[in-house]
């Protein structure tokens, strides 16, 4: 049986993942993507530790599965409002390319 | 669920996690993510979430990935073209990544209980889509509302950022 540390393990490399893309990566859709995986890592954390800490009635403690739930829907319209945000910008500068977007940078 | 399937599944998940990453063609980039998912809502269930696993699958396989794959062929991206490598960026990233993993392992590594398995559940098969719809409209009404005002919020705010012209 897989242990609640095993869980948490793939958890955590899947985040470093996704934290890697988004420091290594210069193309910002795959970016984003990488965020996806970074607010997914912390869903199976959560979801791990609803499993663990049974409630009194020996079932799983679903106040975790509602945050998860929460956390689903906010991610989905954060893609929404950022792709808009991409596009708008790919019209203004024809770049997905983070470092060609540099007008702020000091 | 057994041990080996656990790791079937976590590893599909990591392999095409990494695949996301290091993918140079946006499209491949965007599948490999909804593999990636696939695999993490098996994780989900394989934990007696069925609900969010389900929830999983829908939202990510089914709406933000044709999001992504829509925006990609919109902006007509094609994999990038190789531009001058800067190797000390990469190798900060890839030692503040590493850096960050070790710190996880530490925390996981000392955590009491992380060496044990799963409690047995009282019932052999959950009824979660009930106790979280109940907890939903009863527990958390109020911020179920305010993610409702979210959802309309986003709605707006991309409709108003897709205009043709910003005033």
């Amino acid at each position: 049986m897989a242990t609640l540390g095993d869980y948490l393990l793939v958890s955590g490399m899947l985040f470093t993942m996704g934290f890697a893309g988004v420091l290594l990566r210069r193309n910002i859709i795959i970016i984003f993507m990488s965020l996806e995986l970074m607010l997914n890592a912390a869903n199976l954390s959560l979801v791990a530790f609803s499993r663990y800490r049974l409630g009194a009635d020996g079932l799983p403690n679903y106040n975790a599965q509602v945050f998860v739930f929460f956390i689903i829907t906010v991610a989905a319209a954060e893609v929404a409002v950022g792709l808009a945000i991409i596009v708008a910008l790919y019209r203004a500068r024809q770049t997905t390319h983070v470092e060609d977007i540099n007008a702020l940078k000091f | 669920m057994p041990a080996f399937l656990f790791w079937i599944f976590a590893i599909l998940m990591l392999v095409f996690g990494a695949a996301v990453v290091l993918n140079r063609n946006p499209v491949a980039s965007a599948l490999s993510l909804v593999v990636s998912f696939l695999g993490l809502s098996a994780l989900f269930m394989s934990l007696d979430a069925y609900l969010i696993g389900i929830l999983q699958i829908l939202v990510y396989a089914g709406a933000v990935m044709v999001l992504f794959l829509f925006i990609i062929m919109l902006l007509d991206l094609r994999a990038e073209e190789r531009r001058k490598f800067n190797i000390v960026p990469v190798i900060g990233g890839a030692a503040v990544s590493l850096a960050l993993f070790a710190q996880i392992y530490l925390v996981i590594d000392q955590l009491c209980g992380a060496k044990e398995t799963f409690p047995r559940l009282s019932a052999p098969r959950t009824d979660d889509v009930r106790a979280i719809g109940l907890l939903l409209f009863d527990n958390f009404n109020l911020p179920f509302q305010i993610i409702a005002v979210l959802v309309l919020v986003a709605t707006i705010g991309v409709i108003v950022l897709s205009k043709k012209e910003l005033r």
